[in-house]
């Protein structure tokens, strides 16, 4: 066991610690950190998307009054090569898509920066490029590993002859969309070399992870670099990766030496520069007995990544660990193309792999004339399918039971097509939810009482908006035995103790358990009567049941659909999820971490698309009119329940990670809601009202 | 170009010269340091620079400054701060309600929805009807459709939605008590 901690500030529901800050608008993000007389970087990206820069024309930006200077690849300083080819910025004339930067200018004003940016001519030399995303392509090719470090291709008996013997089969191909995480915030960095070094006020989700990937290319020691994010404006994992403005800003407060230079990207810039999720194709096989027992299972995933930089979602992850059956087979396939660089997008893997398969699951419950909510329990593994390990906790039976008490499952008509009201066809649907839990040993805190007796906790973790300035609050009163009041916490610079990136769910169980760590150990020192000066610092260690244990959350999700007979309009009013997810730190801002990530896979399911034009390599509808996020009219009633779940293995907190799973599943339910609601079978996404009128 | 101007921004008068290109939203965030209504589009898109401009909430970046000379400006930070300037403490009741009702994550759209939200409720009071009031003629009644409907120009990318509306429906009810 891992010693778990007694609860006493921990499963209260303060509000926000950062709030008052937050609701005034007072609380400084990146761009609003005060420096003295910055200057402003605007970028300049290729409009070709293979090919080489031959010449560029600066003489016209240059001319005009309060332009500093122009960057670009015949004049940037040196980059150390070979490290991150995303982030080694005009080190060459070679364009890989479009939109990459290939210049900047710097100047006094933003307005003079955007108008001289625009001054500058580039002539190219293009050359002929491929960005045509499909399944069908025969250069695909077979990853080394997919998003982490996990093994590309798993299979488990013979799925082919399972499938051809089974007397209920589904075997159908789904598809999700290009879709962008789009923070509110835009990803901005403000940067200050001087003689001290390097400090990056920066909007990420990591202020030691951006250390670690920026340093080495700029050639620094990371000792000499710091950045600093006390209030981050969303990130949903494109804040999670160095991108290339980063190195950009850095590059120009090089130049400047010593003036500060702010550079804030455009919405529209965010479409090229910042990542997105890889669209995906997923050819999905259940076969199945008479009574809905799988006997075999397999997801085949196509997906593209960037000829410049790999990155292989994680797609068929989910499909391992979710059911049981005898025989199993997940498979990634890429396709390089001269497109932008994908990277992680909320639940990367999970999210778009338990589209395809959750939705097959409702076609097998519909050919087996089965509740889909009673399938899934029917295949509900003793042990972790792919590893055969126990699971530390894992109570999906109890979430999809409990979610349909709470939503009424039982009052459901089977068929589809089957309730008309007032013009609309209502339909309600069910899908699971799961989300690992992931954990960063060697995460480091820092517990000292102040010279006028507070306890200060200081630790390098970042609230991107999940509630970390106030969980980790709760959780350092109690590990040290001391009402929250008087606790301060310190959190979003490097020059606090190493920690990892709010990302993979795992802010309040890396950040959490170092700073019971530092808190245990600072009472073993210093006992009950520690005074002010006194100061303990502590890393994580490796978790030991993490190789005895398979470490999930799970979940169900629960929605009610409306499709217009006519015009094919679809609506969610009403979406409702139940969690198993461990021990819950603080129920307010818990419920909104979970409520957004519903919300967001609601927006997935009907709205969200980057529409890619392949002759010329750039999204379309890169703005927040063209491509729609879900707004305040299109998000009803949305309500998250989750289970009084123990887990003594994952870590001391018990807890298993909330900010993804929201999201892992939505889409799914909707999916199934629409077909109960129309009796039409939508495998892609999104749902536009296209899609039911066909 | 430039131009000399004056704003009222929180009840405190600045004078400045702008380049006549200048949006009020850059007026405000580079010009006078005033960061409470934040830039997430530049395009009108978002909402999430929204203020009080002359007591109407509006989208800064889509307001040229030099075309605002003399006006008054409400930023959340000086909503409800009264005659003494602005506090250190939340002063409107909208704020109390968000805080209450986690109508935020990130809080990177907060003060917009939050400036948006009072310029709504003023609109409501005047009897302003929207796309889904019943009956234009009648007064409408602020139940979560209309406030819904109302907000949808403020995106939050965190997914608040359901706090925010309860937060203004909280905040609207004790207005009609």
């Amino acid at each position: 066991m891992t010693g778990l901690l007694r609860p006493s500030a921990v499963g209260r529901s303060p509000v926000r610690v950062d709030g008052p800050a937050k609701v005034t608008g007072r609380a400084p993000y990146a761009y609003e950190q005060p420096v003295r007389e910055p200057a402003y970087v605007h970028p300049v990206q290729a409009t070709i998307a293979r090919g080489r820069v031959t010449a560029i024309h600066t003489g016209a930006a240059l001319a005009l009054d309060g332009v500093l200077t122009v960057l670009t690849p015949e004049n940037a300083p040196h980059l150390e090569r070979g490290i991150d080819p995303e982030l080694e910025i005009l080190q060459s004339p070679d364009v890989a898509f479009r939109g990459q930067l290939v210049g900047a200018v710097v100047a006094e004003t933003p307005e003079v920066a955007r108008q001289a940016a625009g001054l500058v001519r580039i002539e190219y030399e293009r050359a002929e490029h491929d960005c045509v995303f499909s399944a069908d392509r025969t250069d695909l090719y077979r990853p080394e590993v997919v998003n982490p470090s996990l093994p590309t291709d798993t299979s488990d008996g013979d799925v082919g002859t399972a499938l051809r013997d089974a007397e209920r089969t589904v075997v159908a191909t789904y598809t999700t969309a290009m879709t962008h995480n789009n923070p509110m915030e835009p990803h901005t960095t403000v940067a200050v070399w001087d003689d001290d070094g390097l400090t990056l006020y920066d909007s990420t989700q990591g202020v030691h992870a951006m250390r670690e990937s920026v340093a080495p290319v700029l050639g620094l020691d990371p000792g000499v670099v710091r950045v600093v994010a006390p209030y981050v404006g969303g990130g949903f994992g494109s804040k999670g990766t160095a991108h290339a403005h980063l190195v950009l800003a850095a590059l120009a407060a090089k130049r400047t030496a010593g003036r500060p230079v702010k550079l804030a990207l455009t919405r529209q810039q965010m479409f090229s520069l910042v990542g997105y999720r890889t669209p995906t194709v997923q050819r999905v096989g259940l076969g199945a007995d008479p009574d809905g027992r799988l006997t075999a299972l397999s997801v085949d995933v196509v997906e593209q990544t960037a000829r410049i930089k790999e990155f292989a979602e994680q797609t068929g992850v989910p499909a391992r660990k979710v059911y049981a059956a005898p025989n199993r087979r997940t498979t990634h396939r890429l396709a390089a193309l001269d497109v932008p660089v994908p990277s992680w997008m909320r639940a990367p893997g999970e999210c778009p792999g338990m589209f395809g398969p959750e939705v097959a699951m409702d076609e097998l419950a519909q050919a087996c004339d089965i509740d889909p909510v009673e399938l899934r329990i029917r295949n509900e593994p003793e042990t972790d399918p792919e590893t055969g390990l126990p699971f530390s906790s894992r109570d999906l039976v109890g979430c999809l039971r409990e979610g349909a008490d709470r939503f009424g499952w039982r009052r459901r008509d089977p068929r589809p097509r089957a309730r008309l009201e007032d013009g609309w066809w209502v339909g309600t649907g069910v899908a699971s939810s799961t989300y690992p839990v992931h954990a960063s040993p060697g995460t480091t805190a820092t517990v000292r009482i102040s010279p006028d007796g507070r306890y200060e906790v200081l630790i390098g973790a970042v609230d991107i908006g999940t509630g970390a300035w106030t969980a980790l609050t709760q959780i350092a009163a109690d590990a040290l035995g001391v009402p929250a009041e008087d606790v301060h916490l310190h959190i979003g610079d490097t020059d606090l103790p190493e920690a990892p990136v709010a990302g993979g769910s795992s802010g309040t169980t890396n950040w959490g358990s170092a700073i019971v760590a530092a808190a245990r150990s600072f009472r073993e020192k210093y006992g009950p009567d520690a005074g002010p000066g006194d100061e303990h610092t502590a890393s994580t260690a490796e978790n030991p049941f993490a190789q005895r244990y398979a470490m999930r959350a799970f979940g169900a999700q629960f929605a009610e659909v409306r499709v217009h007979a006519d015009t094919g309009e679809i609506r969610v009013p009403r979406l409702l999820g139940v969690f198993a997810a461990g021990r819950i730190v603080n129920p307010r801002t818990a419920r909104s971490q979970l409520t957004g990530g519903m919300t967001m896979g609601l927006s997935m399911a009907l709205h969200e698309e980057s529409v890619f034009d392949d002759r010329f390599g750039f999204v379309v509808n890169h703005d927040l009119a063209e491509y729609h996020i879900a707004t305040c009219a299109d998000v009803r009633s949305v309500e998250a329940y989750w289970r009084d779940e123990h887990d003594p293995y994952v870590n001391p907190m018990g807890t298993k990670g909330i900010g993804e799973i929201g999201i892992v599943g939505t889409a799914a339910a909707i999916a199934n809601a629409a077909h109960h609601a129309t009796g039409a079978r939508v495998r892609d996404l999104p749902m536009t009202p296209d899609k039911f009128c066909e | 170009m430039d131009a000399d101007i004056t704003l009222t921004v929180d009840g405190e008068r600045r004078a400045l010269t702008v380049d006549t290109r200048v949006t009020l939203l850059d007026a405000l965030r580079d010009r006078l340091g005033v960061t409470s209504p934040k830039k997430g589009c530049d395009h009108g898109q978002c909402g999430t620079c929204t203020v009080l401009l002359d007591g109407r909430r509006a989208t800064t970046c889509l307001a040229f400054a030099v075309a605002h000379d003399g006006a008054e400006i409400t930023t959340s930070a000086g909503l409800g701060a009264g005659d003494g300037g602005v506090g250190a403490e939340p002063a409107h009741p909208l704020h109390r309600a968000f805080l209450e009702h986690d109508g935020f994550q990130c809080g990177y759209c907060t003060p917009g929805q939050i400036c948006s939200a009072a310029g709504m409720l003023a609109e409501a009071e005047a009897g302003w009807p929207s796309a889904v009031t019943p009956d234009v003629a009648e007064r409408p009644a602020l139940d979560e459709a209309e406030i819904r409907e109302r907000m949808s120009g403020n995106l939050c990318r965190c997914g608040a939605y359901p706090g925010i509306v309860a937060a203004i429906l909280g905040v609207a009810e004790g207005r009609r008590t």
